[in-house]
């Protein structure tokens, strides 16, 4: 093993697709698992992640997305004029779903408790937050808060930070 | 294929000192490892999952990961990094005498 453990991950979730929010949470949990402090913090469109009404809605960009293949290993690539008719996005998200719940990679809510239940601490963007016009009440239980860009690097201090 | 010392027990490892020879466990020696791993007593709560964890990766061959331990009802994800701190399936699984998980959640 290398010398000098990390000890910290601070990262930023700045997408609000499927394929964008997942990474953050793996990583953040993956990081609990090795008993590594995790903060998440939510930017942007990432921010549907800790929204309550948004947080079950959140699904794979089928369009736009050059490496979107059907099925994903050895399949037939799926041209964003197809990704845009009406069902793809569900059907990606459904399909991605069934082959992680095999792997025990639970649905996004869950996930989120998972990872809060695991010492997981989530964020949100001030900046975002205001742009949205989103209040307190509108996020999940397990934000801890709306912080300023300022607060998450002090929270940040001393560990990685990792942009996704 | 190394060995190490657990408290008074030479039992074959892997380089990071998980065992590699379950027939070798016993509760004495997970008393070891939980030691060494900065666990000073293994309580009721810790001989369930350690249970539960052995018995799992005999009729699948791995050890369950925390999902599949939590969905269970053996443990909470919560109770379960308490009683295992820092890396409870990891460390969970090397007392228990098995195989270093695989899987990233």
């Amino acid at each position: 093993m290398a010398e000098g453990k990390i000890k910290k991950v601070s990262i930023v979730v700045s997408k609000g697709s499927l394929e964008g929010v997942y990474p953050g949470l793996i990583m953040a949990n993956g990081a609990r698992m090795e008993g590594i402090e995790a903060n998440l913090f939510f930017t942007f469109f990432g921010l549907d992640a800790v929204v309550k009404n948004r947080i079950g809605k959140i699904r794979v960009a089928t369009v736009g997305n050059p490496a979107m293949y059907f099925p994903p290993k050895n399949g037939i690539r799926i041209p964003s004029i197809l990704g845009m008719l009406p069902g793809m996005s569900a059907f990606a998200t459904w399909y991605f779903g069934k082959t992680m719940d095999k792997l025990d990679i639970p649905p996004i809510p869950e996930f989120v408790e998972m990872a809060h239940d695991a010492g997981v601490k989530f964020y949100a963007c001030k900046a975002t937050v205001d742009m949205f016009k989103y209040e307190a009440k509108d996020f999940i239980p397990q934000l801890e808060s709306v912080i300023t860009v300022g607060d998450f690097y002090e929270k940040a201090a001393g560990g990685e930070i990792i942009f996704t | 294929m190394g060995s190490k010392t657990y408290g008074t027990f030479v039992v074959e490892t892997n380089d990071e000192g998980f065992m590699t020879n379950f027939q070798q466990w016993n509760k004495d020696i997970a008393a070891a490892i939980a030691k060494q791993e900065g666990i000073a007593e293994l309580t009721a709560p810790h001989w369930k999952v350690i249970d539960y964890m052995q018995k799992e990766s005999a009729a699948k061959g791995s050890a369950p990961s925390i999902r599949a331990m939590t969905k269970s009802g053996v443990v909470g994800t919560k109770e379960f990094y308490d009683l295992f701190p820092g890396g409870p399936a990891k460390k969970a699984a090397k007392i228990a005498g098995l195989k270093k998980p695989v899987g990233c959640v």
